[in-house]
């Protein structure tokens, strides 16, 4: 957006800013990276009971190239770690990150010289989901808070 | 004349708007009709049962990062998603959807145009939406995408071959390539009843021509991750996903045609009917792929080559046979 850049906060983008974010918070496709049995319960989180595709998110994608959130959905090992940065750097702008479960945002149980102690060590985070694993309720639940943050971001902070 | 160029002009943007607005919302049907199979309840959150939700979908695409690798053939990759969408778009100027209406007093053709050689058209227009799938897997200068075109390119060039050996049945009984003529020839028996084996490999074949499931090794999530899009974002990968489903609508509007009968049959309006027959096709090919699990590579082959094309080829045979008996 480069009219952003040299505009302060005006009248003129606040609609379009408005339209895109609900666009945005409404199609947010995740990218296929499960890790460890978190991965159990995302998948858990797309499948019937809790239908993902109610909030149009089911659209989990391959290619990080296609998608715009990244579901840390387990431990992270520090081996895996440069790889999940780099599927974060392929991944386009805007792009956000959920770190799922106890390991994903702190290490969980996994004190110890192997596991990356949180992966906002390597990624920023927009949304911890507390839990051993958490139960599907609890990442529908990050992923709307996810979408009540995506509301309120600017067009200036997200190309 | 300048009567003529206004009345083409309004049939074609209407024709094209209809069937940009029937692309987009394939997407949300397929999402909602997959939910119902698996007993999910699909997109719900945005508008009345997630109506809204290609829009959103577009939206988001149109506003995202435009990635162009840099180890990339700059132009081929621009130029490829173009390449796909054309194609599919572009066949559906010669498939009739009504026969004739009068509107203020002029009687208008419910088609673009009637070439007489209309199948002939429509096949070589769609032969070359794999250029765009090829230079696209190419280009994007991966060993992903690379593998996904091959795979892409082997498929479609050899299921291709049935499929056109498939109609030729058709074409035999109706004494016409035109698809207008072909409607007209099946107003006492759809081609379906007088040509079952004919339409068995054709529908087959369309779905292998679509790369859709069980046919979908192009774009096989679990061995080449995207396949020939993979590297694509934003708007460029929006226009392949789009191009995808124009060719489900147009595979789906030529079966209509060649036997279903095109846009006749009693009561509703002719245009109707060639709706509720397209559908129903799409419908088919949406359950397909929540049904079926995907082929492996060489069944995919050796069913294309040594099931599809002697069958079809044996069909043409007795087609002929029966027809100099008579």
């Amino acid at each position: 957006m480069g009219i952003e850049a040299s505009l302060p906060e005006g009248v003129l983008t606040t609609t379009l800013e408005k339209r895109v974010n609900w666009a945005r918070k409404n199609s947010l496709w995740p990218v296929t990276f499960g890790l460890a049995c978190c991965a159990i319960e995302m998948m858990a989180t797309g499948a019937s009971r809790f239908d993902l595709a109610r909030f149009g998110a089911e659209v989990f994608r391959a290619s990080p190239r296609q998608a715009d959130l990244m579901i840390v959905a387990g431990r992270v090992s520090k081996k895996m770690a440069p790889v999940l940065r780099k599927i974060y750097d392929q991944m386009p702008e805007p792009k956000w990150v959920i770190a799922m479960g106890a390991c994903a945002s702190c290490g969980g149980i996994f004190n110890d010289y192997a596991i990356v102690q949180g992966v906002d060590q390597v990624v920023p985070v927009d949304v911890y989901v507390p839990g051993c694993p958490p139960r599907p309720e609890a990442l529908i639940y990050g992923i709307m808070k996810l979408q009540r943050k995506i509301e309120g971001e600017s067009l200036r902070q997200r190309g | 004349m300048f009567e003529f160029i206004i009345i083409m002009l309004v049939k074609i943007a209407v024709v094209f708007g209809a069937l940009l607005l029937t692309v987009a919302y394939l997407t949300w049907l397929e999402r909602k009709v997959i939910g119902d199979i698996q007993v999910r309840l699909g997109p719900m959150r945005v508008g009345y049962h997630g109506l809204l939700q290609p829009i959103a979908d577009g939206l988001k695409l149109l506003f995202k990062e435009d990635i162009i690798p840099a180890e990339a053939d700059r132009t081929v990759y621009l130029l490829a998603p173009l390449v796909a969408i054309i194609p599919a778009l572009i066949s559906f100027a010669v498939i009739p959807f009504g026969s004739q209406v009068k509107i203020l007093g002029r009687t208008i053709d419910l088609y673009i145009t009637d070439v007489n050689i209309g199948i002939l058209f429509i096949f070589a227009v769609a032969s070359l939406g794999v250029y765009g799938i090829v230079l696209a897997g190419w280009s994007s200068n991966n060993k992903y995408s690379l593998l996904g075109a091959m795979r892409s390119s082997a498929q479609m060039i050899s299921y291709e071959l049935s499929m056109g050996l498939s109609i030729v049945g058709v074409l035999m009984m109706a004494q016409s390539l035109s698809l207008v003529q072909i409607v007209k020839a099946q107003s006492v028996v759809w081609f379906i009843l007088l040509q079952p084996v004919g339409f068995l490999i054709y529908l087959i074949c369309a779905v292998a021509e679509t790369n859709r499931a069980p046919f979908d090794l192009p774009e096989a999530e679990t061995e080449l991750v995207a396949g020939f899009h993979v590297e694509y974002s934003s708007m460029k990968f929006a226009l392949f996903f789009l191009a995808e489903y124009a060719n489900i609508v147009t595979v789906s509007a030529l079966a209509t045609t060649l036997f279903l009968g095109g846009w006749q049959g009693p009561l509703l309006p002719p245009v109707a009917w060639f709706l509720l027959k397209v559908f129903a096709f799409i419908f088919l090919f949406v359950w397909l792929r929540a049904t079926l699990p995907r082929f492996r590579y060489d069944q995919l082959m050796g069913f294309g080559w040594k099931v599809l094309l002697p069958v079809s080829l044996a069909n043409i045979l007795v087609t002929g046979l029966i027809m100099a008996w008579r």
